[in-house]
């Protein structure tokens, strides 16, 4: 039995390509039954997310299993396979063990480090476990992934950082604020990253939230949204003194906010410290305002900027990652080369000869006076017994079936055989 | 066996300043737990030295300045504990171990011998003022390094330079917040130490009041954080300024324990 993993992903796939071929919906489960009735396929699991669709699969065979799989995704998505066949790529053994544990870690993602996909990962299994089409191999295979994606997280830093720009004026109010909750929030304009940063905001904790807008409808919509209250615009600078964080995205062409209107305001609330987040362009804050003591003020280039670095940092953390990976990818090629049946026979066999020679040696001990012939004559029937009670089982593991690997981990169960197994 | 325990003392906080130092350049929790945990062990030994030393001389260590920098050393080391059990900022240390050992340092190279106590400090108010007046300076100097924190989060925030020690530094808010708790209770404790010294000087020296230098500086120590109580409340000096006055403050307390037992004639220095 062999591991193949067939897929597309964001890097390999442009998006119509993986929508034409995304697993959506009822799609899903029609999908794994059909890849389960190509008959070199023992198990199977299907990750559809919108950056990539992936098919784990242990096949008998890998070549004819890809040919038939190819040929299924064609006829199932209804696209000619010329349209998708070089997007395509294709992992087998090692190579998939190590593709999928990537793929859980998060090393394989649009964006390093970005904790989803584990969880899209692990329904992936869960719904091919309840639907029964995954076995021993993959749901072990699955377990590994889980766990070295935990590793991964706790051993490196590489989702410690914020890689957005909204998360980024999120963890930048923490430093300034520690705790959201309770802060008033104004939102000036209405830009979609503004929105996007402010829905952030409000995630975590923001309370009171104030949305000042040239039109007053789209403000009080938008304030609805937030379950905010709207102000009108040219109210905002009173609004100022009760405001501790402040995103502003109008498209007003001039600097909308001078530094003598904050240092007037930041003496009105008490120098109560205040983070402006200035995502226009062109800007519409005046950067010298900065200046102002208790004011902290970030422009789009200066949250880029924040990201940037953590970006870097992440590349950093993933190297370690990757050597994370190398380990755990050679642990499980040990566990699978263990399933092999050939040492499982051995074991079985040592085991057998142990007990027979153990029960052997009571029974000298307690007859102690036995003749030679006598005792020949025991040890040939104890020899008998022993061969033919492992003989089933032995050729049970001969035969090449397909729950071949589930009837080993049974017979080492049944006999306290540990193979390499013993982990998690 | 007290310089013993004294010695063993100033090397764990040796150890733990050395550590504390690596670890604002490179650093990381495990390292600022070590150096929290060396920290617990000297201040442990520290104690037993002090202990040993009150058996010994018969009255609170704190009459020399050997004594006087080491019980300083140690009532700072006491609310680092204190702040720490409560935040939890593994990087704090950073800010006030250096603090510590350099009282301790100030300790070792003093003369030790215990001397008996002159008749004016045969009173039950040695204890009581002293270490009212220990305890209230301790939480000063422990204000100073959480506002130098302050300063450097601030700086880090105002030029957007956000490197590793940004983020292992606490948020602006938490460090204004424990800077002014530490203040409000720095405050009535060296209010109540000048109180108590008053009336233990009357019942000394006949009288409450004589300008004694130390007396002096302790007022102006006084008023600096009176005023950054007064400024704070009524005018919103908080943060920045208010970091940058009780860094201000603790230089004066420096000048008060350094600057007037060593240089000017006072009837407070250790003799």
């Amino acid at each position: 039995m062999k591991i193949l993993i067939i897929g597309l992903n964001h890097k390999t796939a442009n998006v119509e390509t993986r929508e034409r071929l995304a697993f959506n919906g009822p799609k899903l489960e029609e999908g794994v039954f059909g890849l389960k009735k190509i008959p070199e396929i023992k198990e199977v699991a299907v990750l559809s997310t919108c950056n990539r669709v992936e098919l784990y699969t242990c096949v008998s065979n890998t070549a004819s299993a890809a040919e038939n799989i190819k040929n299924f995704l064609s006829g199932f998505h209804n696209v000619a396979r010329s349209d998708f066949e070089k997007s395509l790529y294709i992992h087998t053994d090692t190579d998939a063990v190590r593709h999928i544990l990537r793929v859980g870690s998060s090393l394989d993602s649009m964006v390093v480090g970005e904790p989803q996909i584990l969880g899209q990962l692990k329904n992936a299994f869960d719904f091919a476990l309840s639907k029964k089409t995954t076995g021993v191999l993959l749901n072990k295979l699955m377990k590994k992934a889980i766990s070295t994606a935990k590793r991964v997280r706790t051993e490196t830093r590489i989702a410690e950082n914020a890689v957005s720009i909204s998360f980024a004026a999120v963890e930048l109010a923490k430093k300034i604020f520690t705790d959201l909750s309770g802060k008033s929030f104004m939102l000036l304009g209405a830009g979609e990253m503004a929105e996007l940063a402010a829905r952030h905001l409000v995630n975590n904790g923001v309370t009171d939230v104030k949305v000042a807008n040239r039109t007053y409808e789209r403000g009080c919509e938008l304030a609805k949204e937030f379950n905010g209250k709207a102000v009108k615009f040219e109210e905002f600078l009173n609004e100022l003194i009760h405001t501790d964080i402040v995103i502003c995205s109008t498209g007003a062409s001039t600097y909308i906010l001078l530094k003598d209107h904050m240092q007037k305001v930041m003496k009105e609330r008490k120098h109560k410290p205040v983070f402006i987040i200035d995502i226009s362009v062109p800007r519409n804050i005046d950067p010298e305002i900065n200046k102002i003591d208790g004011v902290y003020l970030y422009d789009v280039d200066d949250l880029q900027g924040v990201v940037d670095t953590n970006m870097l940092e992440r590349k950093k953390e993933a190297e370690k990652a990757e050597k994370i990976i190398d380990e755990e990818v050679e642990k499980f090629i040990r566990w699978m080369a263990s399933l092999d049946s050939v040492p499982t026979i051995v074991a079985l066999r040592q085991k057998a000869d142990e007990i027979k020679n153990e029960e052997l040696e009571k029974f000298k001990n307690k007859f102690g006076d036995i003749d030679d012939e006598a005792m020949r004559a025991v040890e040939y029937l104890a020899a008998a017994i022993t061969n033919k009670l492992i003989h089933p089982p032995t050729v049970a593991l001969k035969e090449d079936t397909e729950d071949r690997d589930e009837l080993i981990a049974i017979i080492k169960r049944l006999y306290g055989i540990n193979g390499e197994d013993n982990e998690e | 066996m007290g310089t013993v325990l004294f010695e063993l003392a100033l090397t764990f906080y040796f150890a733990a300043t050395i550590i504390s130092i690596v670890d604002i350049f490179k650093g990381g929790k495990e390292s600022s737990k070590l150096m929290t945990f060396i920290t617990g062990a000297g201040f442990a030994i520290h104690s037993i030295s002090i202990i040993y030393r009150y058996a010994a001389a018969g009255h609170l260590p704190i009459t020399s300045m050997h004594e006087a920098s080491s019980f300083f050393a140690w009532c700072i080391v006491l609310i680092f504990f204190f702040l720490e059990y409560r935040y939890k900022i593994g990087i704090m240390g950073s800010f006030i171990l250096p603090i510590v050992f350099i009282f301790m340092l100030s300790s070792s190279i003093f003369p030790r011998e215990i001397r008996p106590l002159t008749p004016v400090l045969q009173s039950y108010w040695l204890p009581v003022h002293t270490f009212l007046a220990f305890l209230g300076n301790a939480a000063f100097a422990v204000a100073c390094g959480i506002g130098t924190m302050y300063l450097l989060q601030e700086h880090y925030l105002k030029s957007k330079h956000l490197g590793n020690l940004f983020k292992r530094l606490p948020s602006l808010q938490v460090l204004d917040e424990i800077n002014y708790r530490l203040i409000t209770i720095g405050f009535p404790l060296l209010t109540l130490a000048i109180i108590t010294g008053a009336l233990w000087a009357e019942s000394a020296w006949g009288s409450y009041w004589r300008w004694d230098p130390k007396e002096v500086w302790s007022l102006i120590t006084w008023f600096i954080y009176a005023l950054v109580l007064h400024v704070r409340l009524t005018a919103g000096w908080r943060g920045k300024r208010a970091a940058i006055l009780s860094i201000i403050g603790f230089l004066a307390i420096l000048f008060t324990f350094f600057g007037v037992n060593l240089l000017l004639k006072s009837l407070h220095a250790f003799k």
